[in-house]
């Protein structure tokens, strides 16, 4: 009860300073955040894009439904493998009709349809690297109806580059802004609790223990990470707003990662806290 | 109550701070550490409230030992001896009875009992008129008072005073001494640091030890027939 009266009271009695370590911790997440949203649509980006990442298998015009099917259930085994559709002569052509109108008089005075068969095999998620399509596209080039199979392999060898690169600059970037937000946080508290050094100092002198002088100090360190992290998600989102708006959709980023970036504020200003109480600790 | 046993205090760049000096003071005592700025007055206090521990020698307060007393436990040391200084140290924008009950709270005292506690202590230093008034606006001597009620929030053993009379003026000082007084009259052991010889003077019964450059020099316990110090 103590360490809560005295946390609030700390914040009333100096309510610019715990604003301004509050608005220092919010501009160091909101970095964070900005980061954290692009990231985000970054990734989402490059999932949908992989959504698309499949096999296909033109087949001779001759295969017969057995073979279509054995090849099917004998494909579905495999644990890359989602689901296999197969389009025949007539549905290709219709999806070709619709997908390239120009070219409808070509279509209307030809007597033979000259699009083949095909089998799509859709890969799991997780599967659409370029190695497991190169391997399922091996897979399906053994069997004898198959004429050809595309997947693209320059484009999905780049998407998955991509992807890395994306992971990477998560990574070092992510590490980076969360050290600097670290930092700032750490600095800011740890001007808040000089300013009141002589407290600690008092506190110790009639005997109060190490404990008991540490929690109000954790609490409010707390407190203004908390502030700072809920300040950092609105400012975060204002910018998805106005981006979203003015220049180009994105998406918003999950909850549980506002949630993790709220946290993350509140632990870092605890943590703060700590290190810094424990210097003044040391002194009397 | 206090027991100092060839005590050594070695700072890296300042040098020796305290040279073997080993003193005793019994329960109730009153006693006057003197000597010039730097002859180690403030370094005895800061050893006697483990602020500080000793290069050699064993320092004893209380019941509690610088040699087996961990920095973990020196709160339970702190509720036994009470502190006060020459700058008063009270918090600042606080008025004299916040600054007694945060000294309660912080050490706690239960919510119902602060306020009495911190009433009956202002009155005790004499300031019952002046609980409600800021630090800043206090005078150096009521500041001081403060200062000591906030020291007897723990009702202490023992009293430990850095120069609480260095920003007063004759009067002032006066008024602490005579509070002072009262306190070890009470059973309190009081030890004073101060280099005001003109105060010591005016207090020819009170016991005087005397550093210089760290060495303890003057025991008018050991040489009763001695004026207080050779200064």
């Amino acid at each position: 009860m103590h360490a809560i009266r005295e946390a609030l009271a700390a914040v009333r009695r100096a309510p610019l300073l715990t604003g301004l370590s509050a608005g220092m911790v919010a501009l160091a997440l909101y970095v964070v955040g900005l980061f954290g949203l692009a990231t985000y649509n970054l990734h989402q980006a490059l999932t949908r894009v992989e959504e698309r990442v499949e096999v296909v298998a033109y087949v001779r015009d001759d295969v017969r439904d057995e073979e279509i099917t054995m090849a099917e259930q004998d494909l579905l085994g495999m644990e890359e493998v989602e689901e296999i559709r197969f389009i025949s002569k007539e549905q290709a052509l219709l999806a070709a009709r619709e997908d390239l109108p120009e070219f409808e008089d070509l279509f209307t005075g030809m007597d033979v349809n000259p699009l083949p068969a095909s089998l799509e095999i859709v890969l799991r998620p997780g599967f659409r690297t370029p190695d497991v399509v190169a391997r399922v596209a091996n897979r399906l080039s053994v069997y004898p109806f198959v004429e050809d199979v595309r997947y693209g392999q320059e484009w999905v060898d780049r998407l998955y580059l991509l992807q890395r690169i994306g992971a990477m600059a998560t990574m070092f970037l992510g590490g980076a802004f969360a050290l600097v937000a670290g930092l700032i946080i750490g600095t800011a508290i740890r001007i808040a609790i000089f300013a009141r050094r002589e407290e600690i100092y008092i506190m110790r002198l009639v005997g109060a223990t190490n404990g008991f002088i540490r929690r109000p100090f954790l609490l409010e360190g707390g407190l203004t990470g908390l502030l700072g992290g809920i300040l950092a998600a609105a400012f975060t989102f204002a910018s998805y707003l106005v981006v979203s708006r003015a220049v180009f959709q994105l998406d918003w980023m999950p909850l549980d990662w506002i949630l993790m970036g709220i946290a993350a504020g509140t632990v870092f200003g605890v943590l703060a806290s700590a290190f810094a109480v424990r210097k003044y600790l040391k002194e009397v | 109550m206090i027991k100092l046993t060839k005590v050594t205090r070695d700072f890296a760049r300042r040098g020796r701070a305290l040279d073997d000096v080993s003193f005793e003071l019994r329960k109730a005592e009153f006693v006057f550490l003197t000597g010039h700025s730097g002859s180690g007055k403030s370094t005895t206090l800061r050893l006697l409230h483990l602020a500080d521990r000793p290069t050699s020698g064993e320092v004893r307060i209380c019941g509690f030992s610088s040699d087996l007393t961990s920095d973990r436990e020196i709160w339970k040391l702190r509720r036994r001896v009470g502190m006060v200084f020459q700058d008063f140290r009270l918090l600042p924008g606080r008025t004299a009875r916040e600054n007694v009950e945060f000294a309660l709270e912080v050490t706690g005292a239960s919510r119902s009992e602060i306020l009495p506690r911190a009433n009956r202590l202002l009155a005790q230093v004499g300031l019952s008129a002046k609980g409600g008034a800021l630090a800043e606006e206090l005078s150096g001597g009521e500041r001081q008072r403060v200062a000591v009620a906030r020291a007897l929030v723990n009702e202490p053993q023992v009293l430990l005073a850095d120069e609480p009379t260095g920003n007063l003026d004759e009067r002032a000082s006066r008024g602490i001494m005579e509070l002072f007084r009262e306190l070890n009259a009470s059973g309190m052991a009081v030890l004073m640091a101060t280099h005001d010889l003109e105060l010591i003077r005016a207090y020819p019964a009170i016991r005087t030890l005397e550093l210089s450059e760290g060495r303890l020099v003057f025991d008018s316990a050991a040489s009763p027939a001695s004026t207080t110090g050779g200064s």
